[in-house]
């Protein structure tokens, strides 16, 4: 009986002489014990990898059902799909500029309010809260974070668009309606819904993760870096905005882009106060739609076979949009890593 | 609450305070055949010359907290004017604590608390009036680690300029940013390339630079903790021969683990032990005739 393994032989000469019968058994076990360990490391690589194809697999899967559900109305209306603003069932005349629109302001604007306020608590969390405050303030933006999206909706709807309808706007139609070339932003009549208060909402959900990774980021900055600016005598204001953040830029652009991939597809919230009215109106007061809220709301009316791909044809336009977005962070991202390489 | 230190002579002759030895207390450490002027450790007063003439710091019982825990136990001590003043001692021992009082570091740390007074060309810096980042500003500071902003050469060393608005035009800023480069000894290996990023230089270089960035702010004062442990030999030599030459305008203090380097570079040494100033005085005198039997221990390489 030949034993190869020099490992094997290790082990029947650490065994007992007197008894090589036992010896060769024992060599034999580690053997067995041996080829069921590599059996297991080739089922779990295997199945690590089986995960990871399942992966493509989905997504290409989803694409590839999306396309094909949105294939009728693109061939139908081809780039008039984006285009024109016209939404109308009754006739089949499909257009979804208006959503593609309402889609991109409250995103913006949900990016104008959020990204100060989380700014100001990610520095009030890392540089000046007291170590008593620290916990319960960060505590309170995870619990912000989970909180269901139609909670914030039916809140939206009840509570912040009477409350916007009853003050804000018409205090704007009075003050800011007459400004030049910004004018027209604030003019029109109060409804309360509309692309301000879904701007509002998604900055209120998507501040928590705004703020949570800029946190991190900022505790990130090696505190010798932070400390030889205050050694230089620079208040904390200044040791913010040109040790932390030109630190922690790229970390920023990445939880910047995570809230803003978030408030492109929010659907349910929105949903709730955007009016979804199918309409291009300069005036942030008025009603509008979005392009998730449209598939939400319409998707069981859409009675027509075109009625129904041009709703998936909306969710492809909004996977492209997602995704250009995703994209451009990315690039941006490599720009900035290249031109630091550059300057070295 | 100032008042007058004890001098050594006022301990008498060794062994005056003999029933509280240090030794007793479980820590075993030889005894020395030399007769010195103080072994206690517990008394507050340190030995040696606490006071200067001519001060720029003035530290009278200056304790530090962080949290419950007493780091630096009632030093009292003087920072003379265009002199380099040692602070060694073993790991822990508060040397770097104390620098950080200097410059009111401290206050960046959650939990810490300073009492005492310091002050700075006779002000009280804890004082409330005080603006802490404008006294910073007067106090340069290098630190452990060399550690350079992730910006540009020149923009490393324009940072303090800046932001206390020190030039008018960009040619005051340049003037500022070549002098500095030029005191630090460095500007001869970086003109070619200021602007490009000071994360590209030697470690020996990014010292320097950050030498450089606290001169830029013209400081009256500049503190150094242990500004050459992350150095190659070469590199210590070249900060300290700039050391030496900055000795003529400025109050330096620094902290160091290296003796050598404490004799090398400084006229005055204070030895720190646990939390507290055992021995100041003049360099030469320090290392050749401590008084106190913990410094000679400690420079004999005994312990630490």
């Amino acid at each position: 009986m030949a034993v190869a393994d020099p490992r094997l032989l290790r082990w029947s000469e650490t065994s007992e002489p007197s008894n090589r019968a036992e010896a060769m058994s024992s060599a034999e076990a580690f053997a067995r014990h041996l080829a069921g360990q590599r059996l297991r490391e080739r089922i779990f690589r295997g199945s690590t990898l089986a995960a990871a194809i399942l992966l493509l697999l989905l997504l290409g899967g989803v694409v590839v059902s999306l396309l094909h559900g949105a294939w009728p109305a693109f061939s139908r209306f081809r780039l008039a799909f984006i285009t024109k603003d016209v939404w109308n069932p009754v006739t089949d005349q499909y257009g979804a500029l208006s959503a593609i629109y309402g889609t991109l302001v409250t995103s913006a604007l949900a990016m104008i309010f959020a990204l100060p306020v989380s700014f100001g608590i990610a520095v009030f969390l890392t540089e000046l809260a007291p170590p008593w405050l620290k916990r319960p303030v960060g505590v309170a933006i995870e619990l912000l974070a989970a909180i269901p999206s139609i909670i914030f909706g039916i809140w939206g709807l009840f509570v912040l668009a009477p409350a916007l309808q009853n003050s804000v706007e018409p205090w704007m139609d009075g003050h800011l309606g007459e400004l030049p070339l910004v004018g027209a932003l604030f003019r029109g009549a109060p409804y309360g819904i509309g692309f301000l208060t879904a701007g509002i909402v998604l900055a209120i959900m998507i501040v928590p993760f705004i703020s949570a990774v800029m946190r991190d980021v900022f505790e990130t900055v090696p505190d010798v870096l932070k400390e030889s600016g205050y050694g230089l005598g620079a208040t904390t204001w200044e040791v913010i905005w040109r040790v932390v953040v030109p630190y922690s830029r790229t970390g920023m652009i990445g939880g910047i882009m995570l809230g803003l991939g978030r408030a492109l597809g929010e659907t349910m919230a929105v949903t709730f106060v955007i009016g979804n009215a199918h309409q291009i109106s300069a005036s942030l007061l008025s009603p509008g739609t979005t392009i998730s809220a449209a598939i939400a709301n319409e998707f069981t009316e859409a009675t027509t076979p075109l009625y129904t791909s041009s709703l998936i044809a909306l969710g492809v336009l909004l996977f492209v949009i997602t995704f250009a977005v995703i994209a451009a962070a990315r690039l941006m991202l490599l720009r900035l890593g290249r031109r630091a390489l550059a300057s070295a | 609450m100032i008042h007058e230190p004890r001098r050594a002579e006022s301990h008498g002759a060794g062994g005056a305070d003999a029933g509280r030895r240090f030794g007793d207390g479980g820590l075993n450490l030889k005894p020395s055949g030399r007769q010195h002027v103080s072994e206690s450790l517990e008394g507050g007063s340190p030995v040696g010359e606490v006071s200067v003439a001519d001060a720029v710091f003035s530290c009278r019982d200056v304790s530090v907290f962080y949290g419950d825990k007493q780091a630096l136990k009632s030093v009292t001590i003087d920072v003379a004017r265009r002199q380099v003043l040692a602070a060694i001692g073993p790991s822990g021992c508060g040397k770097s604590t104390f620098l950080r009082c200097l410059n009111r570091m401290n206050d960046t740390i959650p939990g810490a608390r300073v009492t005492g007074t310091i002050t700075l060309d006779g002000r009280d810096i804890y004082s409330k009036r005080q603006d802490v980042a404008q006294l910073r500003a007067r106090i340069g500071m290098v630190f452990q680690k060399p550690n350079p902003f992730p910006k540009s050469i020149y923009d490393n060393v324009a940072y303090g300029p800046r932001i206390h608005r020190l030039a008018r035009t960009r040619a005051d800023l340049d003037d500022i940013v070549f002098t500095s480069l030029q005191r630090a000894g460095l500007w001869d290996e970086v003109k070619d390339r200021l602007s490009s990023l000071a994360i590209g230089l030697s470690g020996g270089q990014q010292q320097r630079l950050c030498i450089a960035r606290a001169l830029a702010v013209q400081p009256e004062v500049i503190l150094m903790d242990e500004p050459c442990s992350a150095l190659d030999p070469i590199a210590t030599a070249h900060v300290e021969d700039l050391i030496e030459q900055l000795r003529a305008s400025y109050a330096i203090v620094i902290v160091t683990h290296s003796m050598q380097q404490a004799a090398r570079v400084s006229q005055r040494t204070a030895y720190f032990y646990m939390g507290q100033l055992i021995e100041v005085g003049d360099t030469d005198r320090v290392f050749t005739n401590p008084q106190h039997r913990l410094t000679e221990d400690y420079i004999t390489g005994r312990f630490g």
